[in-house]
């Protein structure tokens, strides 16, 4: 199986998109899971959508878990503290843009990449170029 | 008389009125420099808090801060989750199997929840955060019960000395939390959770 990845985002539509963004690179082969919104769906992050969504991805390999904006962050760091001993250790928070990040995860995740390699690749992420400069 | 577990659900109680009073208060200042959403969020998290209460109405004060730690953490929806959530699991740590405090294990409870908020948001003072409120509040309370004042004059002390730090934090650039984004258009608004910081320390002294 392959490291698998969790999208923590304060919109529920935000995280299902960048999971659908981040599918569509890494053809079926990666578990991508979106923990997005509160638990009554506003928006926000939910510390039980985080812990049920790196459940769910987990396969052994690994978890890497990107998130958006400030409490994301604060709220997957909970988690990470909150899981059994025997699955913190592989289960990993990325520094990295949510969007670029995920989708350079996700194809990392694809071809069998270790989780600390996903994890690079999506923190590399931030320093991808986003237009190329016309010369 | 040190305060027992019925003065400290009594707080809870004091601050989840002042809380849902305060909601709209609260979220316009968030409004101003973030997501406008701190006082739904800390009525919706403290409305949770009150359902809880009565299960661990006979547990120690230890237990019932964990109790309210844990239910802000899954209730809120904002940072102020994480941030009040390690506060009140830090406190609810530091006095875990108590059935009453002494003055020095109030100042225990709230240094630990300093610590655990700076810890988790990575804050330092004047960084227009929560931390701008509770730290001279807790500094004052330490150094009235030091000098040997009453917990309710203690109290008052560290309550006054949380709403000068919130005022403080008007002129403030904030570096942490969705108003960083602002930038230098931060300044100017005072910080929504130094804010919510100082109903909790109101509601800790009046009605005692």
């Amino acid at each position: 199986m392959a490291v698998g990845l969790v999208i923590v985002s304060h919109s529920a539509r935000l995280a299902e998109g960048v999971v659908e963004l981040a599918g569509q690179m890494s053809h079926g082969r990666v578990r991508l899971v979106a923990a997005g919104g509160t638990d009554d769906g506003t928006l926000g992050t939910s510390l039980a959508k985080v812990l049920s969504a790196i459940e769910i991805a987990d396969a052994a390999d690994g978890v890497a878990v990107l998130v958006d904006l400030g409490s994301a962050g604060l709220v997957a760091e909970m988690a990470l503290e909150q899981l059994p001993e025997r699955r913190r250790g592989h289960v990993r928070l990325c520094d990295a843009p949510l969007v670029e990040g995920a989708v350079v995860a996700a194809i990392e995740a694809s071809v069998g990449s270790t989780l600390d390699q996903v994890v690079a690749a999506a923190q590399d992420a931030a320093h991808l170029k986003k237009i190329a400069r016309r010369t | 008389m040190a305060p027992d577990r019925a003065c400290v659900l009594a707080w809870l109680r004091r601050s989840a009125q002042a809380l849902h009073e305060q909601r709209q208060y609260l979220s316009d200042l968030d409004a101003a420099i973030g997501d406008g959403d701190h006082g739904i969020n800390m009525d919706r998290g403290f409305t949770a808090v009150l359902d809880k209460l009565p299960a661990v109405a006979e547990a120690d004060i230890g237990t019932i801060l964990k109790t309210v730690g844990t239910t802000l953490v899954s209730t809120v929806g904002g940072a102020s989750g994480p941030l009040y959530g390690t506060a009140f699991l830090r406190a609810g740590t530091a006095l875990a199997g108590k059935q009453e405090l002494q003055p020095s294990d109030v100042a225990l409870g709230m240094d630990a929840a300093l610590e655990g908020i700076m810890a988790r948001g990575r804050a330092q003072r004047g960084e227009k955060t929560m931390v701008d409120a509770l730290a001279p509040a807790v500094d004052a309370f330490k150094a009235s019960i030091n000098v040997g004042q009453p917990v309710a004059d203690a109290l008052e002390a560290a309550a006054a000395a949380g709403e000068q730090g919130m005022l403080a934090t008007i002129p403030l650039v904030a570096t942490k939390g969705r108003a960083s984004y602002l930038g230098e258009r931060s300044a100017g608004h005072q910080d929504p959770g130094a804010t919510s910081v100082t109903l909790f320390l109101r509601a800790m002294q009046s009605g005692r």
